[in-house]
């Protein structure tokens, strides 16, 4: 089983949602978060007072999937949040050791 | 005649100023008797409404807005509470020591030039029928309890102008100490001095040019701002921390309340339903439109973009500057004002905060008392005909109406400036000024209030 975690743009949210439901992902994860990479932050302007935020909302998503299903939803994640400039953001793949769906106690894939 | 026009345009009686300009007329009529005139009464009644509407929630909104979410409380509970306290304190001796006449002659300088008598105090004699007529050349009258809440709208809004230059840091206690003094020594006087008809002196004696309130309302709050902003200090950590407004919707309704409510601001200065109450709502929608394009576009060149703190700013500066223009000025001297305000009340609140590097939170000396100051001069210039105004008083060239502006300004300048100083000071050694460091980390909302205004 992979962990699969990406930062991605909000606005891309819907379409990496569509993107993975397409491809068989069962459910995700998502968080708000901050940061900053490569496009670095903006600044703010009130009154002639000029503030560098650092940090820009992202979206963050994290898919539980086998690791069969690994490859194609890496491709399906990139190729939806993908707008071709700098802050797209990133997919990093993790090994996940277990997993076990509450309800029923089912563990392993079959809890995915 | 002069003084007789000069107590017409200051008092607000516009009523009597069409036959002020008549002069044959004008001489020739003698004091009449006042009948109470529905029509003016009624839109007392309504302007009183929208003044108060101005500090609450208009007032309360705009800054409210600015500040960080964790003191919007507080300057909200100041606003309210200043309007609560003023109510009383103007109830009490207030509305006598600024408009009790008693002892006041035309053309004479004594006491009672600045500053009126008790003998109004608790009320005394402002009944159901008591009249207040604003020109004995003309019958019309109101009820004297209409003209007396609506002066009191102008009290409460003054003082609570002062609280947007030392938000974040103040302590309550000394907030409602330092408003009550502030409001009975330096208000009353000027308002009495500017508004208090035949005999006094700034608006009689000198002649100084004060619709509804750029010296008395803005000039004296922006001023007693900057002297507070510099006794307190500057908030910790400004101006390197980031200090962002936290609601700027709130600062846009707050900018469009004041906006609608000030047509019972300046409108309402008339003191009657008539043509000048007309003229002072077209010359106070146009001014406060071209300051707010004016800021909007002085901001979009110099920065790079237009902001909505910005144009709601320059409608705030607009609005402050027409205030003693709006009973003499035309709708073109009016383009001129909100040109000349927008602009110069942006480069006041940016560029020269900046440079002196005083931590005046929300610009009320940039909007307020430069606008004041602006609005002040101009008016002596848009009051000629020659600018589409009324036309100057008996007896005044441009030079000695500007002349007049000028010594108004520097008095209220200084008068409220040094009276603020000292009475900071004084309210400092009686229960302190400043919260602590870790009131003020905190936020007031929680530190002095208990409460806070966001349970997300």
């Amino acid at each position: 089983m992979k962990l699969i975690t990406a930062v991605i743009k909000p606005f891309k949210l819907d379409d990496v949602r569509e993107a993975l439901s397409e491809v068989g992902a069962q459910g995700i994860t998502v968080t708000e978060v901050k940061g900053f990479g490569r496009q670095k932050g903006h600044t703010e302007l009130y009154r002639g007072a000029e503030y560098v935020v650092d940090f820009l909302p992202k979206i963050k998503i994290e898919v539980g999937v086998p690791a069969d299903l690994a490859d194609r939803v890496v491709e399906a994640i990139s190729h939806a949040a993908n707008t071709g400039k700098v802050g797209d953001g990133k997919i990093f793949i993790y090994d996940l050791e277990g997993a076990v769906r509450i309800r029923t106690g089912e563990s392993g894939p079959e809890a995915l | 005649m002069s003084k007789k026009m000069m107590q017409t345009l200051t008092a607000g009686g516009g009523l009597a100023l069409l036959a002020a300009l008549a002069p044959g007329l004008a001489l020739a009529q003698e004091a009449v008797k006042p009948a109470l005139d529905t029509g003016d009464t009624a839109w007392m009644l309504t302007s009183t409404a929208l003044v108060l509407f101005m500090t609450i929630p208009g007032l309360a909104l705009f800054y409210a807005g600015m500040v960080r979410a964790k003191n919007v409380l507080s300057v909200m509970m100041q606003c309210f509470a200043i309007t609560a306290l003023v109510t009383v304190l103007w109830t009490l001796y207030g509305y006598s020591l600024a408009f009790d006449a008693t002892g006041m002659e035309a053309g004479v300088l004594n006491l009672n030039s600045f500053i009126g008598t008790l003998g109004k105090a608790f009320m005394s004699g402002v009944t159901v029928e008591s009249l207040w007529q604003p020109a004995t050349t003309v019958p019309n009258a109101i009820p004297e309890t209409v003209f007396m809440v609506f002066q009191m709208t102008f009290a409460i809004i003054t003082p609570a102008l002062i609280v947007g230059a030392f938000a974040d840091r103040m302590k309550f206690s000394a907030l409602l100490l330092f408003m009550g003094i502030w409001f009975t020594v330096v208000y009353l006087p000027v308002a009495h001095m500017v508004w208090g008809g035949a005999g006094s002196l700034i608006g009689s004696s000198w002649g100084v040019l004060d619709f509804a309130g750029g010296t008395v309302v803005h000039i004296n709050a922006g001023i007693a701002g900057f002297i507070a902003c510099l006794v307190i200090g500057k908030r910790k950590g400004y101006p390197q921390v980031a200090m962002p407004p936290h609601n700027l919707t709130y600062t846009l309704m707050g900018a469009s309340l004041l906006w609608v409510g000030w047509f019972g601001f300046n409108a309402g200065s008339a003191v009657a339903a008539n043509g000048s109450a007309g003229m002072a709502m077209a010359v106070t929608q146009i001014a406060t439109a071209t300051a707010a394009l004016a800021w909007m576009f002085a901001e979009w060149i110099s920065h790079g973009k237009p902001s909505v703190l910005g144009i709601a700013s320059g409608a705030v500066a607009g609005l402050v500057a027409i205030t003693p223009a709006s009973g003499t000025a035309g709708p073109m001297g009016a383009l001129l004002i909100g040109v000349a305000s927008g602009v110069l009340c942006f480069l006041a609140s940016t560029k020269l905060k900046r440079a002196l590097g005083y931590d005046d939170s929300l610009d009320v000396f940039g909007v307020h008392c430069i606008g004041g100051i602006v609005g002040a001069i101009l008016t002596g210039l848009c009051a000629d005909k020659m600018m589409g105004g009324v036309g100057l008083a008996e007896g005044m060239t441009l030079g000695s109406q500007l002349f007049a502006q000028f010594k108004g300004v520097m008095f209220t300048l200084l008068y409220s400036g040094i009276l603020s100083f000292v009475i900071l000071k004084i309210v400092d050694v009686l229960v302190g000024l400043r919260v602590t460091d870790e009131q003020e980390t905190e936020g007031l909302d929680i530190a002095l209030h208990d409460e806070r205004g966001y349970n997300l």
